[in-house]
C-alpha cells in the first residue's frame, strides 16, 4: 500500500479532502490541471497568509516549513494538516461554500505562535 | 460557617459574580461522602489561572505586579481555602530554555508567599509546549495526576505538553483506568488548561482529542471541569458535565468569535485590572452544587 502511494505521489504526502457542501472525499494524485498554491510556514507566518479560492474549483495547497513542525488548520472548512520539516504536504480542497475563513498554526511552535494566522476567502 | 464567609465577600464588595453550578444528585448517602451533619464536609478552594509571568506589553502595564497582587488578595481572604489550584500558563512562553526556567523559578518564588501552601499546579501551553513539559516538571512535578479531598476525586489532565494540544493515547488510557476505579456516582472534578470541548477552534480554543476524554467522563454522573486558557469566564455544558473557565492574571481576551482576531483586550487606565481576577469555588455537598465567586485582583 505504501509502495502504491509512493508511486502515485512520489515523495509528496497527499491529503485529499472535500469541503462544505461538496461531500465526496477521495485520496488520489492531484490532476495536473489543478491549481497549486505553494504556502510556506515559518516562525511565525504563513506565506501567503491571504488565499483566495473559487467555490467548487479544486485547488491543491502545497505546504512546506523552513524550520520546525507546524500545523495548518482551517476549522470552518474542516481541514487540517501537519507541516513536517523536509517534506511537502499537499492538501487538496474543493471549497463548498463562500466566505472568509480563518486558518492558523495549531502546533505550538514558539513565542509568536499565537499570531500565526491567515485567511482563506472563497468567492462564488 | 462557609455561608458567612461568602456573605462577607459580598458585603465587602469582593464577590463580583456568583455562579451556582449544579452537580446533580450526588448520591451522597450511597457513597458515604457526607458527614453526619453534611455541611461539615463543605469546603472551598481557589482557582488562579494564566498568570503568564514574564509577559511584558501594553495589555498590562503592571505585568510584574499583578501576580503579587493576586497572592496578596488570596492571603487576605476571610478564611483560608482548603487548597489553591493554578490551571496553567504560569509563565509566558519564551524560545530560550534558560529564560523559561528563570520564569518558572520566579513564579515559584512569588507563589511561595501564599499562606496556603496546599497548591496544585498544572502547565499551560506557554509553560510546556516547546519542550514537552521538561522544564515544568523540573519545578512542579508531574503534569497529570489525581488527588482526593473530602470525598471529591480531582483529576488533573495535561492537554498542553503535546504541542498539538492532545492528551494522547497514554494519558487517555491512564484516565480510563483511573475512572474505572471510581463509582459512577463519584464526585469528580477535572482541572485542565485548555477547554476539553470545542469552544472556539478558530482561535485554537479546543483540545484535539478532548471529545474522547469527555466520552470517558460521561458515564460518571457528577463531573465538573475547571480550566483556563481563554482568559475569561465561560460556562458550558456537554451533556451533564459543566465546564467553567477562569479569568486570567495578565490580560483578558475577547469573547469567542466576538472580533476578527484573538488579541488581548486593551488595558483601561480608568479601570486598571478590569477583566482580571481569580475564583473562589465552594463545594456544597448537601446542596450538590458548586458556588463560584469571581474575585478581583484588586478591590476597585
Amino acid at each position: 500500500m505504501k509502495r502504491k502511494t509512493f508511486r502515485l505521489c512520489g515523495a509528496v504526502t497527499v491529503l485529499a479532502v472535500s469541503l462544505g457542501a461538496v461531500s465526496t472525499a477521495y485520496v488520489a494524485a492531484a490532476q495536473p490541471a489543478e491549481q497549486v498554491i505553494k504556502v510556506t510556514a515559518k516562525k511565525f507566518v504563513f506565506m501567503p497568509n491571504v488565499i483566495q479560492l473559487k467555490q467548487g474549483v479544486p485547488v491543491v495547497l502545497e505546504f512546506t516549513t523552513e524550520d520546525v513542525l507546524m500545523g495548518f488548520n482551517a476549522p470552518d472548512l474542516g481541514v487540517r494538516a501537519d507541516i513536517v520539516p523536509g517534506k511537502v504536504t499537499r492538501l487538496r480542497i474543493v471549497p463548498g461554500k463562500t466566505g472568509s475563513f480563518t486558518f492558523f498554526c495549531d502546533i505550538f511552535c514558539g513565542s509568536g505562535h499565537e499570531e500565526m494566522t491567515g485567511t482563506i476567502t472563497v468567492v462564488g | 460557617m462557609k455561608r458567612n464567609r461568602r456573605e462577607f465577600l459580598k458585603l465587602a464588595g469582593l464577590g463580583g459574580v456568583v455562579f451556582a453550578s449544579g452537580l446533580g444528585n450526588l448520591g451522597c448517602a450511597a457513597t458515604g461522602m457526607v458527614g453526619k451533619n453534611g455541611a461539615d464536609d463543605d469546603f472551598y478552594f481557589v482557582q488562579l489561572s494564566d498568570s503568564h509571568w514574564g509577559f511584558e506589553g501594553p495589555p498590562n502595564p503592571d505585568a510584574k505586579g499583578t501576580l503579587r497582587k493576586a497572592v496578596a488578595a488570596v492571603n487576605n481572604l476571610s478564611e483560608p481555602p482548603d487548597f489553591i489550584v493554578f490551571t496553567g500558563d504560569l509563565t509566558h512562553t519564551t524560545d530560550d530554555p534558560k529564560e523559561r526556567r528563570r520564569r518558572l523559578a520566579e513564579f515559584r518564588e512569588i507563589v511561595a508567599d501564599l499562606k496556603v501552601q496546599n497548591i496544585h499546579f498544572m502547565p499551560g501551553e506557554h509553560d510546556a509546549s516547546l519542550d514537552k513539559g521538561e522544564a515544568y516538571r523540573e519545578f512542579f512535578g508531574n503534569t497529570h495526576y489525581t488527588f482526593d479531598h473530602k470525598g471529591v476525586h480531582f483529576i488533573v489532565l495535561d492537554n498542553v505538553s503535546d504541542p498539538a494540544a492532545r492528551l494522547g493515547d497514554e494519558q487517555m488510557a491512564w484516565l480510563a483506568a483511573d475512572l474505572m476505579k471510581q463509582p459512577t456516582d463519584a464526585r469528580i472534578v477535572v482541572f485542565t488548561h485548555r477547554p476539553l470541548f470545542d469552544l472556539y477552534p478558530q482561535w485554537d480554543w479546543a483540545t484535539r482529542d478532548g471529545a474522547k476524554a469527555i466520552e470517558l467522563l460521561m458515564p460518571h454522573t457528577n463531573v465538573t471541569v475547571f480550566y483556563g486558557h481563554i482568559h475569561q469566564e465561560n460556562h458550558h455544558m456537554t451533556g451533564h458535565i459543566a465546564h467553567h473557565s477562569a479569568k486570567s492574571l495578565i490580560f483578558p481576551l475577547p469573547a469567542p468569535g466576538s472580533q476578527p482576531k484573538r488579541a488581548p483586550l486593551p488595558w483601561d487606565p480608568a479601570q486598571p485590572y478590569r477583566g482580571l481576577g481569580f475564583r473562589d469555588v465552594e463545594a456544597e455537598v448537601q446542596k450538590a452544587e458548586y458556588v463560584l465567586t469571581e474575585l478581583p485582583v484588586q478591590k476597585g
